[in-house]
């Protein structure tokens, strides 16, 4: 299948090897097709099997069973083959902390087999695309978290692969770094690379993919666009803020709403609840809030949030954040 | 094995001088130490044991050989930083020859040795030692110090493989020196309780020590030991070699 860039079928693995006894699976019979040219993002808690599968996909590791083809080469037969044709960049920088940018860069190019000269012009290009020209000879130790994932970023690209992974690509970064790395990961999908990223952060998989798999305990348990997966938690959500939290119980009695599906944040005065008609439903909360004297500060219908989605697919208590 | 193993094993090399010229006092300390153990040895410590001969023509061929068996440690050392840290993850993704970080890692500290011996050998010189056996002694006894060492060497990459973590190599840094020290490199087994003889005439590194002895034409050697300083590090090499390239293949399992 040509517009397949990674496919993924029944693949298990068990740390320590397959009779390894027990030891909790790190994926359990995974499933997952990336097209080629997408975004695809695989969206799960600490522990879910999100780096297992990268590591597998990036031929660091190989699976005990089921099959697994990137770039339409086998992993396990094939790895070479693939190895020309991806890029990693893994929750930890993977670069030689001793060395500068620079040299980080060339070594790279190096054992891609660009030459040396081709391999010096290629470090150069990567270091003004990163902003990273001015860094001099220090070495990568010195380097901050954010100069740190630019350069592991670039180190990623000196080839211009097909298919470039991000295991958690702006885990520990400022709010200024990750929007660095988001710009530079549009702009490569522009180009017409494929990208599958894992991720913890809702609204990242929501920003980046086009699509998405939830994964849970070593296996996708949802996946879709990322509308479709709201919608799939039953549907628009409206959201009251009130001015006095005391009166929150007295709005979940009166609203007209089932009052099942309703949750209450006593700090932030809100009730949040589903509904199925948006006019209906805005209209009859603020008349019978009116009706009954509680004064709100804010009513609002929206869409539910990966969160929300998150929590309705795992059943409660499963997500840390 | 790929068209590459040449080119990707000099790339990795040259990483390793790379962190050279990073960190010259690092280097600078690594070739000073066995300086340092020959004067404490020479002048501290020895002086007055029965060798046959004076002591600084037994203690430096010996010295030769102890730094060859020490350099373990550094190549474990070296081995499980690198695999300790994320950029092993970049080599392993990357379409180089599969045994480049080996073999870099290798001629890297080959390299190193060479010039510790170099200097080793100068300081000798300036402490007075004299090697007697001419020209073609001379260069059949580095040989077989390197030899040695390249056994070592393989053996130090087979223990950091097994080890894994940093924490690990310094449980074996500490087994290192006795068995370093249970030779002949720097006593005369002659002048030891029988039982203790016997153990230190079988230390491999006693072999190499001997052999060089022999070589270099001062007290000590055995003419006829060449055979047993060359077998030994051969069959060290044939055992550790093929279980560190096998451990290694298998680092994704």
């Amino acid at each position: 299948m040509a517009d397949t860039a990674i496919s993924v079928e029944g693949v298990h693995k068990t740390y320590g090897g397959k009779k390894a006894k027990g030891k909790e699976k790190a994926l359990d019979g995974l499933d997952l097709r990336v097209a080629r040219g997408t975004v695809h993002g695989v969206l799960g808690p600490n522990g879910a099997g999100k780096t297992t599968l990268v590591r597998i996909l990036s031929t660091l590791l190989r699976p005990d069973s089921g099959r697994v083809e990137v770039a339409g080469y086998d992993v396990v037969a094939d790895a070479r083959a693939i190895r020309f044709r991806i890029g990693l960049l893994g929750q930890h920088a993977a670069l030689d902390e001793e060395l500068g940018g620079r040299q980080n860069l060339e070594l790279f190019a190096r054992l891609h087999h660009l030459g040396a000269r081709h391999a010096r012009v290629r470090a150069g290009e990567l270091l003004e695309r990163f902003d990273l020209v001015d860094t001099g000879r220090k070495p990568v130790r010195a380097y901050s978290g954010g100069m740190r994932r630019r350069l592991d970023l670039a180190a990623s690209l000196v080839t211009d692969p097909e298919i470039l992974f991000l295991d958690e690509p702006t885990t520990g970064l400022d709010p200024r770094g990750r929007a660095e790395v988001w710009s530079a990961v549009r702009s490569l999908v522009g180009g017409g690379t494929t990208v599958l990223l894992t991720t913890q952060y809702l609204e990242e998989a929501d920003q980046l993919a086009g699509c998405i798999s939830v994964v849970d305990r070593g296996r996708v348990i949802a996946d879709g666009t990322p509308d479709e997966l709201k919608s799939r938690t039953g549907g628009d959500r409206i959201d009251v803020v009130l001015r006095d939290a005391g009166q929150l119980g007295a709005a979940v009695a009166l609203l007209p709403v089932p009052e099942a599906g309703v949750s209450v944040d006593v700090d932030r005065r809100l009730l949040s609840a589903p509904v199925t008609d948006r006019m209906t439903a805005l209209s009859g909360v603020v008349r019978a809030l009116e009706e009954a004297g509680i004064d709100a500060e804010d009513v609002a219908l929206r869409r539910p949030t990966l969160d929300e989605v998150f929590l309705h697919l795992t059943g409660p208590g499963e997500v840390a954040a | 094995m790929s068209a590459y193993v040449l080119t990707d094993s000099w790339t990795m090399t040259r990483r390793e001088l790379a962190h050279w010229a990073r960190q010259p006092v690092q280097v600078v300390v690594s070739l000073a130490f066995p300086v340092m153990l020959l004067l404490m040895f020479g002048y501290l410590i020895g002086g007055g044991r029965a060798v046959g001969g004076a002591y600084v023509d037994y203690l430096v061929p010996g010295m030769l050989a102890l730094t060859m068996a020490f350099g373990l440690e550094g190549t474990m050392l070296a081995v499980t930083q690198d695999l300790n840290k994320g950029v092993i993850d970049r080599f392993r993704s990357m379409p180089m020859a599969d045994g480049a970080i080996l073999v870099g890692r290798s001629a890297a500290d080959m390299l190193q040795s060479a010039i510790g011996l170099v200097v080793l050998i100068g300081v000798g010189l300036a402490l007075g030692w004299r090697p007697q056996g001419g020209a073609g002694g001379f260069a059949g006894a580095v040989g077989l110090l390197l030899l040695f060492r390249f056994a070592m060497l393989w053996v130090g990459i087979q223990l950091a493989l097994v080890a894994g973590r940093p924490e690990m190599v310094q449980a074996v840094q500490i087994l290192v020196w006795p068995v370093g020290f249970l030779s002949n490199a720097l006593a005369t087994p002659a002048a030891m309780p029988g039982w203790l003889g016997a153990v230190v005439q079988w230390n491999p590194m006693s072999q190499t020590a001997t052999a060089v002895r022999d070589l270099f034409g001062g007290p000590g050697g055995e003419p006829g030991h060449v055979w047993a300083a060359v077998v030994w590090p051969l069959a060290l090499f044939a055992v550790f070699f093929p279980l560190a390239v096998r451990r290694f293949r298998g680092l994704g399992r």
